[in-house]
């Protein structure tokens, strides 16, 4: 593995491989002290050209961990608000020295164009509304934390599938570890063509909500509010809210997952959000396990000088 | 000024095929017939030899973007290329729009004077689509095609007054077709390659439903009409049933969408981003089927230099276009299964009479121009350079057959193997 740049591709054995991994690093995290030193006199560069505060933490935390050293780019402060281009920028940063960038960008593939201009790996935190591999799997080490296996499982997907690269890498992910998903939203907000997905789609939460065990609710993402993808906020939470009451008829195994920041009260009511079966929180924790795998797959082969 | 022989090519005459010498004097076609010799001879043999090639559509980048190509980078690479002549389109800066720039666009042309540089007109003062651009002095300075290209004329009141204004003098609409409100924010063909990217698509019908809307306007107004890189097969119908009216319609595909799909774009390389978008598989064939049964009348390379700086972004923030000149005629050959009538009927004699320009587009004749596109339609080759100011070729690694082996202007060889001659 070069890079780590979407889930596309990658077989069972490889998801659950890192999965194993990952399970490790838990371990790791639940010491008195939280730390190994296998990436120490390593450097990692987060490089978040969309703004973002968790998946970045998250990273620095799991890099830290490993005892590597961290630096930081974030394009408010920098030159890119001076007109300088995204390879300059990344040509420049490779120049102070790191061995591997965590790249967030709103424009899908810009990970992939960074891994052609530097021999170092690149991880994908997320571009576009096309991957997040690392969000897919913290949500696939939290569902078989909890159920012990994906294999068999009913997963709700639940919401704007059409602008989220968390649903993407979720859907790749899930299906090949064996469950079985499907897409729940208007069709406004359903991907154009469903078929290209290992899942399948309904318009009508409340036709299927009762065959879930994961129940994956997605962001309401304002800020697509002026592209008229649906008629009022109101209007969805009356159709695909998780509400009490459709939390009620949900069955007592059940989890829910959000890959936040949450809606209160627009796509999950607040009770269901602090309810034990809501692993919110034991997703953000499993994210920097999940990370520290990646980064020790991708940068702890080598002997550090 | 000494012969120029061209010994036996297989040569494209009004006669039909004939495997024959042609003797060039002072930018004349001589004579043709067996056995003929000179100081300069070009070796022919299993080559075809036919008109030079046509180009209604290419962007020369002159004036004001000449950092992306000039009409000198551009006029070499149309030489390699097999073109003798090239309409230039007008999203230039300043635009196109009034007769001293259309007079400079062709002037700068024959003072290169590798390949006849002829401006295409803007619709609109600026390509704003708001007022009609100065027509007339556009018409004066020669000026016979007409486009805004780079953006549709959206508004179909405006569109049909330039319709009636130019249709009386037989001048040529050649349209962008693309409704505005469904492309608005895609960066690539909706369907399944920019589901699974999660990329905001352009839907088909975006270019379908005014090409619709224009085919009614010019049964309304009798203009000739020209639509421009069509890239979905419903164009391929609506174009078919325009023409079973008798209604005066042509339509031009581009080489990148008869070589490739949108299956190209999953790569995410802006390499591989224009407009119209590379559309479904489907889309490919019915374009690939049109220009053969001669539905789609010509094929126009929408040559798009961009500098390498441009293109090495992310998709979304990279600037449509893709180069074209210099493989056109090897990519026509390789995709489609037109004969050599068809191909120069394609790139040449049709784009001719559609940018009505004279001794282009002609069959070899005795007393003609010599103006002529040498073409070995078996070589085997994979394009690797660009005589371009700019590297955005598609074409770059994919293996192609046929190559243009001489290009002749005006009597005179301007390119050799892919080489232009200075």
């Amino acid at each position: 593995m070069n890079h780590f740049l979407t889930i596309e591709g990658l077989s069972a054995d490889d998801l659950n491989g890192l999965l194993d991994d990952a399970d490790e690093f838990v371990d790791v995290l639940h010491r008195p002290i939280p730390k190994v030193p296998a990436l120490r006199g390593k450097t990692v560069a987060t490089m978040f050209f969309e703004p973002s505060t968790r998946t970045k933490m998250s990273f620095e935390k799991a890099a830290k961990a490993l005892s590597a050293d961290t630096m930081s780019f974030s394009p408010g402060t920098s030159s890119l608000s001076k007109g300088e281009s995204l390879k300059d920028t990344v040509l420049t940063i490779k120049a102070m020295g790191t061995d591997a960038m965590v790249v967030r960008h709103k424009a899908t593939g810009a990970p992939w164009r960074i891994a052609e201009w530097i021999e170092q790996p690149v991880l994908n935190a997320g571009d576009g509304a096309h991957q997040h591999p690392t969000q897919a799997l913290l949500d696939a080490l939290t569902i078989r934390q909890h159920f012990g296996t994906l294999e068999g499982l009913k997963i709700g997907i639940i919401g704007d599938i059409r602008h989220s690269r968390v649903a993407r890498s979720d859907i790749q992910a899930f299906s090949t570890l064996g469950a079985e998903v499907t897409m729940v939203a208007p069709r406004t907000l359903l991907p154009v063509d469903p078929a290209v997905f290992a899942a399948a789609a309904s318009e009508n939460l409340d036709e299927v909500l009762e065959d879930f065990d994961v129940l994956y609710v997605l962001r309401v993402q304002a800020e697509r509010g002026g592209a008229s993808v649906f008629p009022s906020l109101s209007e969805y939470t009356d159709r695909y809210g998780i509400t009490t009451e459709r939390f009620a008829r949900l069955s007592p195994e059940a989890i829910v997952l959000h890959p936040g920041p949450m809606n209160r009260g627009v796509e999950i009511e607040g009770a269901v959000a602090d309810d034990p079966r809501a692993l919110i929180l034991d997703q953000v924790f499993n994210g920097v396990a999940v990370r520290m795998a990646v980064l020790f797959r991708l940068l702890g082969g080598e002997s550090s000088e | 000024m000494s012969d120029l022989i061209l010994t036996g090519g297989t040569v494209l005459t009004s006669n039909g095929l004939e495997e024959t010498d042609i003797r060039i004097r002072d930018g004349l076609i001589a004579e043709i017939g067996p056995g003929l010799d000179g100081d300069e001879t070009i070796d022919c043999r299993g080559a075809w030899v036919g008109p030079g090639l046509v180009d209604l559509h290419v962007h020369l980048r002159e004036p004001g973007q000449e950092w992306k190509e000039d009409i000198e980078s551009g006029s070499r690479a149309a030489a390699a290329g097999g073109y003798t002549a090239v309409f230039a389109m007008p999203n230039t800066d300043p635009a196109t729009d009034s007769g001293h720039i259309a007079r400079y666009v062709s002037a700068r042309g024959a003072e290169v004077g590798l390949v006849e540089v002829l401006p295409v007109g803007a619709i609109t003062k600026g390509r704003g689509g708001k007022e009609l651009a100065h027509l007339d002095e556009l018409w004066s300075a020669g000026v016979r095609v007409f486009s805004d290209d780079g953006d549709v004329v959206a508004d179909a009141g405006l569109l049909r007054q330039a319709m009636d204004y130019l249709a009386g003098r037989g001048g040529v609409i050649s349209q962008h077709a693309v409704d505005e409100g469904l492309s608005s924010g895609g960066y690539m063909h909706e369907g399944s390659v920019s589901s699974l990217l999660g990329m905001y698509g352009i839907p088909s019908a975006a270019d379908d439903v005014i090409l619709a809307r224009d085919i009614r306007l010019v049964e309304m107004t009798g203009a000739r009409y020209h639509v421009q890189h069509l890239s979905t097969a419903t164009g391929v119908e609506l174009i078919a049933a325009a023409k079973a009216k008798g209604l005066p319609v042509t339509a031009e595909v581009t080489p990148h969408h008869l070589a490739f799909d949108h299956t190209a774009a999953q790569t995410t390389d802006p390499v591989y981003k224009m407009m119209p978008p590379l559309r479904s598989e489907g889309d490919r064939a019915a374009l690939r089927r049109g220009i053969e049964d001669g539905t789609v009348d010509i094929v126009g390379t929408d040559h798009a230099p961009h500098a390498v700086h441009e293109k090495e972004v992310p998709w979304e923030h990279a600037p449509n276009g893709v180069l074209g000149l210099e493989w056109a005629a090897a990519v026509v050959n390789t995709f489609t299964d037109l004969d050599q009538f068809g191909f120069y009927d394609r790139l040449s004699v049709a784009p001719a009479r559609i940018g009505q320009v004279d001794g282009q587009g002609v069959l070899p004749a005795v007393g003609g121009a010599a103006n002529l596109a040498v073409f070995d339609p078996t070589s085997e080759w994979t394009p690797s350079t660009t005589v371009s100011k700019s590297e955005n070729s598609p074409y770059f690694g994919l293996p192609l057959r046929g190559k243009v082996i001489a290009t002749i202007y005006r009597g005179r060889a301007t390119a050799r193997d892919g080489i232009p001659v200075s």
